[in-house]
């Protein structure tokens, strides 16, 4: 490289000196004015004609006429004189003044004319041209933008890191899984320039992918397999998503089509049922069945956490702050908030019923044909003798068409009753009308029965009508103050005597009425449960009927005397105050069959249907001996019939509600109603609309419009968590927060270079996205820490060398049974329940929950698939960082704490696969140390340096030695997994070796 | 002697040379440093390597440890701390509509819901006579030393979300603890313990393992489970056939490892795991011998209650037979062991006070399970002088109702309360608060609090104080927020210090 002359670099220096003096807005003056002013002066008010959000809101004329910013003059803004006054007039009014560099920089700021920039995130993303530096070797457009800011300091990229640390790097990073020894071989030995790309293609082929890769996606869905609240109940059917993320990821789903179905996949034109189970995304929000809970105030709470989540998640802006009141720094109002809100309060939870799962319902296709197979002589048997008997069938149905189209005359008689009585006392006083008027005190509950004689023709039902009175509250016809009252059951008795000494009850099929209450259907009268009713609000003030049919018609020749009981339990004086009973006479047959059939008996032949021909046939045909016996046969087969594979899933649905702005972020106390909208700091340069004009914008539009590939934030967040997982640290190394009180981006450039392209040249491919980054240079550098980066970067914030990065808790336990030879690769399906420390479980909420550990296969599960109880999870998950899944997560921390080593040198997983390990090593042929190395290398893919390989070999012998006069240790060790041909003592001595190597820092780090 | 046993004592004393002697892990960094190990200690390093280290307060502490027993399911004030005369006057009376209209129950309904009086009798207590329930005889031989609260509120009317506000000051998931706080503002001066430390008795709580969550904080300050008997903590043990000179052994070859890994790639974090190995170790011997109790004389077992024999007929949701008692006795004499060792915080949790029912028999069971221990500890600390500077606290989410429990709208006194947020009590004692008062008050019945209310956020604030720790700038940012323990309240109390 040249070097540069002096006066360039005098220049250069100069230039940036100067530059350092211009104040920045976002980083420099909207702080303090989010400190001092933003409150009285802001998005929600403006007190004294001041609005310090925008330039033309700033400069404008004050309701006193003075101006609180002129640019470029520092001496007329009264903003600055009123700061430094030392009179009453001083602002703020209240609290501390501001420092001395705070109105420096403010006047500093006037001074260079007061520009309100706007902050990095919500400029639209450029599309930057690649820096020109020499690029050789395997670099790509990423390094030229990270060795063009390491080169402003004088430094370049690290040397690339040896071979075998890049095979492990890659597996580490793909598939969260070790290299075998034969695998780093076989790279090793690949001469070919296209090594390392074919290396990077076949890893992201492998399923494993999707489930190293899933699980971060469930960090920021924050997927658990319980409810969360206090009873934390299981929802055993949640790992169904967990498939969904890991199958989508693996067919490397574009990221848009990603978001949108797990956003809004119940709203597209024609849902799949695995484009609605991804709306269960937002059904991970934590549920709370604790007694006597407010069912809205934890709707209200999911919602707030989907708004929230939405906004992190894709966008890298917390929005909680703004729940409760408008956000000071992030320029984000309390009423957006509501705004965005909204989207998500116009959903209901809900359940379908989808797929079990691929293999599941691939089971069920086999079994489906070979119950064909079986059944086939028998349907063509049936056939036959359909065809055979047709005309007796034809017979069968033109008598049953008959009877539905000429039904017997239906009329009703108004009776009026004997007598009667009530619970207590209320009255029923008869008007003129022979309808009843309830009277006397009004009781919370009632019961009315009322005594008939007989009518003339059989008893089909009755009528009951009730009636307004100008005597009840709300002119009735309940006794309720609002009109309005409960029917919650009705009985009809037939006696043999006037006194009901003999008597017998009626059976009631079904009732309709002509207007029913939400929740208080007619046919709830006939319901048992005590809550079940028939009530008519809001409707009250007006007369309404309602008919109860009987089964059958009721003969009255032996039981001439009819007893109704109105029954009125549901309290709070829900309780009937006017009305007039009908009798019914005249049966219509088509009340006894089924619905379904009646109507295809109405509908004309030549317009039915296959399904409702075959109804009628098969009903018809039921009622031939002949045909009949065979379709016995053949139902018995059908109920031995596969079940289509499904289960019930929660989804997210469609709803309209009314929005309004909570205040405080309080459910009871809602102020002003907002429509649904985006946020304003996007909105600006990004608008959102609706589908189509004049609808009110749904989710779905938000989650097109999020990737749209103008959103300024989706983009940038989305590839910065990506390089985050590749590098340990973000270009934004806040990955949870690109607003303004985040950390700007270390590489602005490099950023934007990924954010222009990952949505148009690699069409949303994370696949593709990885891709460029592995094979980038500054992905292979090594990751050795260097001196002369340490001066002038310690932490590394230019990218001169990769970082060391721990694994996630799952990782370690993948790493831990995979090299043991214990790893089940089963991907997908139910959560499983792999050893749990004694008395973990019991530490629930009242001991409620019981850990059934898995056998088999299930014992040896990957991480990712250990059932998530969120108020007593997996402790070796969670002494590793592993988050707690009630809000989402976009970056894990990674501590280094005394339970970690506790775990991994103790516990009984990692002691297990110490066992297993030995055996593995047992097996393979050679000395001590070939095996030893064998070892090693299975734990740090590299070959041990001389000095290593020494000190476990002095440790072997020491075991060894230990063992020998100890063999009941020995017998204790090697209780499980003993290798063949080898002595217990021998066995010992290996599994206490091994077991060490596995506890190697280097086994568990990314380097 | 073998030649094994004599490498292993040879390994052994060089360690104990340099590590336990009083060094512990801030020690071990310098070590480190010593040995080149750590090639520059710059500040940030040796914070990575211990995150615990033992940190500056803001201001002069008054307290060093925290022992919070955590009656989680709410205890009735109204039968424990606050005597209500009047409420036992109107007893069986419904309770004036005007008062009605504006709060929520749980279970109670409304509208036939009646006023119940404490079935217990109130005696003044100590010189300073404060009011205590006959259910508490022990806790009143040391009501002198007690702050007694009497106008806490909460925010929060459910269990598992008023759990969450008292642990963390704020009902919702994801943040710190109250000893998440402390080891974060003040790291650990215990050598070979953890500082922040969770025992429980009896049956679970509402919020389970969220009550010791490290939220967003790394889980280094997260608690750490301790049980009282057979294996403390969790993993602690070797497994069966590996004793303890054979894990110093293959420590030692993984430290060396892990060393000349250092040496290659100079990543502090290395020199981080090699110091929580050794604390690990330290661990193992350290937590038998502290849940060891054969130190201890006679008089202090029995002064505490361990090996008391739980009355018959009592129990209920308390779990009797279940050895809950003991458990609670061997908890309270734990954390004394613990305060003296270094530990910052202790958490004890008792989790069946939710006594919708049934109170004549079970609060007395519950009573008798706390009351005679956690007196025995305060005198335990008072003689052993380290009162002064450990404080002592009784907390729960929440208080219960003056109205009697009436699920299904039966109109009649029941024998339990429903939840209230609305007024509860706490009781404190030590870390330099001033004992012998009585704060606060609640009105007529019990219902609200009236004079001197306290807000749990000013309880956390008037903690932290103690502990030379200012809640307004004891920050975590997160997500773009300075978050704090006091969420966006807190006052400190002054009256409450000595």
């Amino acid at each position: 490289m040249k070097r540069p002359s002096l006066t360039l670099l005098f220049l250069f220096l100069l230039s940036s000196v100067l530059q350092a003096q211009k104040v920045e807005f976002s980083t420099q003056i909207q702080p303090i004015l989010a400190k001092h002013c933003i409150v009285c002066h802001g998005p929600d008010k403006a007190e004294s004609g001041l609005r310090l959000t925008s330039s033309e809101s700033a400069y404008a004329a004050l309701e006193s006429g003075a101006h609180a910013v002129v640019p470029g003059k520092p001496g007329q803004s009264e903003l600055l004189a009123r700061v430094t006054s030392a009179e009453d007039d001083r602002m703020p009014p209240e609290g501390d003044p501001l420092t001395a560099s705070e109105i420096s920089l403010l006047k500093q700021w006037i001074t260079d004319g007061a520009e309100f920039d706007i902050h990095w995130a919500y400029r639209p993303v450029a599309n930057p041209p690649l820096p020109s530096v020499n690029l050789v070797g395997t670099a790509n457009p990423i390094d030229a933008f990270v060795i063009a800011r390491l080169m402003e300091r004088g430094l370049n990229l690290s040397d690339q890191a040896e071979p075998a640390i890049l095979v492990k790097r890659l597996y580490y990073d793909l598939l969260g899984i070790p290299p075998t020894p034969e695998e780093v071989d076989s790279f090793l030995n690949d001469r070919s320039e296209g090594a390392y790309l074919t290396l990077v293609n076949k890893l992201l082929d492998s399923p494993h992918f999707g489930e190293r890769w899933g699980r971060h996606w469930l960090d920021k869905a924050r997927y658990a397999d319980s409810d969360g609240y206090e009873k934390d109940r299981p929802r055993p059917n949640a790992w169904r998503y967990r498939d969904w993320v890991i199958h989508a990821i693996n067919e490397d789903l574009p990221f848009d089509q990603f978001t949108i179905q797990q956003l809004a996949g119940d709203l597209l034109s024609d849902p799949t049922d695995l484009g609605l189970l991804a709306t269960a995304f937002h059904r991970q929000t934590l549920t709370n069945t604790e007694g006597g809970t407010d069912k809205e105030q934890f709707r209200i709470e999911a919602t707030f956490d989907r708004t929230e989540t939405t906004s992190a998640v894709w966008m890298g802006l917390t929005m909680t702050c703004a729940r409760c009141h408008t956000h000071k720094y992030d320029s984000i109002s309390q009423r957006e908030y509501y705004q965005l809100f909204g989207f998500f309060n116009d959903s209901n939870e809900g359940n379908t019923e989808v797929s079990a799962s691929r293999a599941a319902l691939a089971k069920y296709n086999r079994d489906l044909q070979e119950y064909e197979t079986k059944t086939v002589d028998l349907r063509e048997e049936l056939e036959a003798a359909k065809k055979e008997f047709a005309p007796r069938i034809n017979g069968v149905l033109q008598e049953l068409e008959r009877q539905v189209s000429a039904p017997d005359s239906v009329s009703f008689d108004v009776a009026s009753p004997v007598r009667l009585k009530t619970s207590g006392k209320s009255k029923l006083e008869e008007l003129p009308d022979q309808s009843l008027l309830a009277t006397g005190e009004i009781l919370d509950k009632d019961e009315y029965t009322l005594f008939f004689d007989s009518p003339k023709k059989p008893l089909t039902g009755i009528k009951v009508e009730l009636l307004t009175d100008d005597r009840l509250a709300s002119n009735g016809p309940g006794r309720a103050p609002n009109g309005n009252f409960v029917l919650s059951s009705v009985r009809l008795y037939r006696g043999r005597d006037a006194e009901f000494k003999d008597y017998e009850a009626i059976k009631l099929v079904s009732a309709e009425a002509d207007f029913s209450q939400s929740k208080f259907e007619p046919d709830g009268i006939l319901k048992k449960d005590g809550k079940s009713g028939w009530a008519i609000a809001p409707e009250t003030g007006k007369p309404h009927q309602i008919t109860i049919y009987t089964t059958e018609p009721v003969e009255l020749k032996e039981f001439p005397y009819i007893q109704i009981v109105l029954d009125q339990q549901y309290g709070g004086q829900h309780t009937i105050g006017r009305f007039r009973v009908s009798l019914m006479s005249g049966f219509n047959p088509a009340r006894a069959l089924p619905a379904s059939l009646v109507k295809g008996l109405q509908t004309p032949a030549q317009d039915r249907d296959a399904a409702q021909q075959d109804e009628l046939a098969r009903f018809a045909a039921h009622r031939i001996p002949a045909t009949a016996k065979l379709i016995g046969q053949l139902a018995k087969l059908d109920s031995e019939a596969p079940k289509t594979p499904t289960m019930t899933v929660r989804i997210m649905q469609p709803a309209t509600r009314t929005t309004k702005v909570l205040h405080r972020g309080d459910f009871l106390t809602p102020r002003e109603e907002v429509s649904n909208s985006a946020l304003a700091v996007v909105a600006r340069t990004h608008p959102l609309a609706a589908r189509q004009k004049d609808q009110r914008p749904d989710r779905l539009d938000l989650a097109q419009w999020l990737v749209d590939p103008r959103h300024p934030l989706t983009a940038r967040v989305t590839v910065n968590h990506v390089w985050a997982r590749l590098f340990g640290r973000g270009l934004v190394p806040t990955v949870n927060d690109f607003g303004v009180r985040g950390e700007a981006p270390t590489h602005p450039k490099l950023l934007d270079w990924l954010a222009w392209t990952f949505p148009r040249e690699m069409g949303w491919s994370r696949k593709e996205l990885i891709r460029t980054i592995v094979t980038s240079s500054t992905y292979r550098q090594s990751s050795r820490h260097r001196a002369d980066l340490r001066k002038v970067d310690a932490t590394n914030r230019l990218f001169g060398r990769q970082n060391r990065v721990r694994v996630e808790a799952e990782i370690i336990r993948d790493l831990n049974l995979s090299v043991s030879g214990l790893l089940s690769s089963k991907i997908g399906g139910p959560s499983v329940f792999p050893p749990l420390p004694p008395g973990v479980a019991e530490l629930s909420y009242a001991n409620n929950f019981k850990w059934k550990t898995s056998d088999g296969e299930d014992r040896y599960r990957r991480g990712m698939y250990t059932f998530f109880k969120r108020t007593s999870p997996h402790p070796t998950l969670i002494s590793f960082d592993c988050p707690d899944s009630n809000t989402t997560s976009l970056q894990r921390t990674s501590s280094n704490t005394p339970l970690q080593a506790l775990a991994t040198l103790n516990n009984e997983v990692f002691t297990e696969a110490a066992q297993s390990m030995a055996r593995r090593v047992l097996q393979q042929q050679g000395e001590d140390d070939d095996r030893l190395v064998y070892a090693l290398r299975l734990c740090t893919v590299r070959s041990p340096s001389e000095r290593q390989l020494v000190r476990f070999r002095d440790l072997l012998a020491a075991c060894r030695k230990y063992y020998g006069q100890h063999p009941d240790d020995a017998k204790a060790l090697t209780k499980q997994h003993m290798a063949d041909g080898t002595t217990v003592e021998e066995n010992a001595a290996w599994v206490a070796t091994v077991r060490m190597i596995l506890n190697l820092d280097e086994f568990i780090v990314r380097d | 002697m073998n030649p094994i046993q004599q490498h292993l004592i040879r390994s052994r004393r060089q360690f104990l040379n340099t590590t336990a002697s009083g060094l512990g892990l801030a020690g071990l960094g310098s070590m480190l440093t010593q040995d080149g190990l750590l090639s520059a200690a710059s500040a940030a390093d040796s914070d990575v390597v211990n995150p615990l280290a033992p940190r500056q307060p803001h201001h002069d502490a008054r307290a060093k440890a925290c022992i919070f027993i955590f009656m989680a399911g709410a205890p009735s004030h109204l039968d424990l701390f606050d005597p209500k005369p009047i409420l036992k006057e109107r007893h069986g009376q419904p309770l004036p509509k005007t008062m009605l209209e504006k709060v929520r129950f749980a279970f109670i309904s409304k509208d036939k819901a009646l006023l119940q009086g404490s079935p217990f009798k109130f005696h003044p207590r100590g010189e300073c006579g404060m009011e205590l329930s006959e259910v508490l005889p022990h806790l009143g031989t040391v009501a002198d030393e007690l702050l007694l609260v009497r106008s806490l509120h909460t925010d929060q009317f459910n269990h598992h979300p008023g759990q969450l506000l008292m642990q963390c000051g704020r009902g919702t998931f994801g943040l710190p603890t109250m000893g998440s706080w402390l080891t974060y503002g003040l790291g650990s001066a215990s050598q070979n313990l953890p500082g922040y430390v969770v025992l429980t008795s009896g049956r679970g709580s509402s919020g389970g393992a969220t009550l010791w969550q490290s939220g967003f904080l790394p889980s280094t300050h997260a608690g750490v489970l301790f049980r009282n008997q057979g294996e403390p903590v969790l993993n602690l043990s070797n497994p069966g056939g590996i004793p303890l000179e054979l894990q110093r052994e293959g420590l030692n070859t993984l430290r060396d490892a892990n060393q000349s890994r250092y040496e290659e790639v100079n990543d502090p974090e290395i020199a981080a795991r090699i110091a929580s190995y050794e604390l690990a170790f330290r661990m193992q011997t350290a937590a038998p011998e502290l849940i060891d109790l054969k130190s201890e004389t006679k008089d202090t077992l029995d002064a505490y209650g361990i090996e008391r024999r739980e009355p018959a007929g009592l129990g209920g949701r308390g779990k009797q037979g279940a050895d809950t008692w003991n458990s609670f006795a061997r908890n309270c004499l734990l954390a004394r062991r613990m305060v003296e060792r270094g530990v910052r915080f202790i958490n004890i949790i008792y989790a069946s006070w939710d006594h919708h029912s049934n109170i004549p028999k079970e609060l007395p069971y519950n009573a008798g399970c706390v009351d005679q221990p956690i007196a025995a500890l305060i005198k335990d600390l008072r003689q052993r002088g380290l009162l002064d500077s450990t404080m002592v606290v009784w907390g729960s989410e929440f208080g219960r109702t003056p109205l009697g429990e009436n699920r299904g709208g039966k109109r009649e006194v029941g024998t339990g309360r429903d939840h209230h947020p609305y007024s509860f009590s706490m009781a404190l004692a030590g870390g330099g608060l001033k004992g012998g008062q009585v704060y606060g008050t609640t009105d007529e019945i019990g219902w609200h609090a009236e004079e001197n209310r306290v807000h749990v956020n000013d309880l956390h604030a008037t903690m932290l104080h103690q502990f030379g720790l200012d809640h307004l700038k004891l920050t975590h940012r997160f997500q773009g927020r300075d978050f704090r323990l006091t969420d966006v309240g807190g006052r400190v109390i002054p009256e409450w210090i000595s």
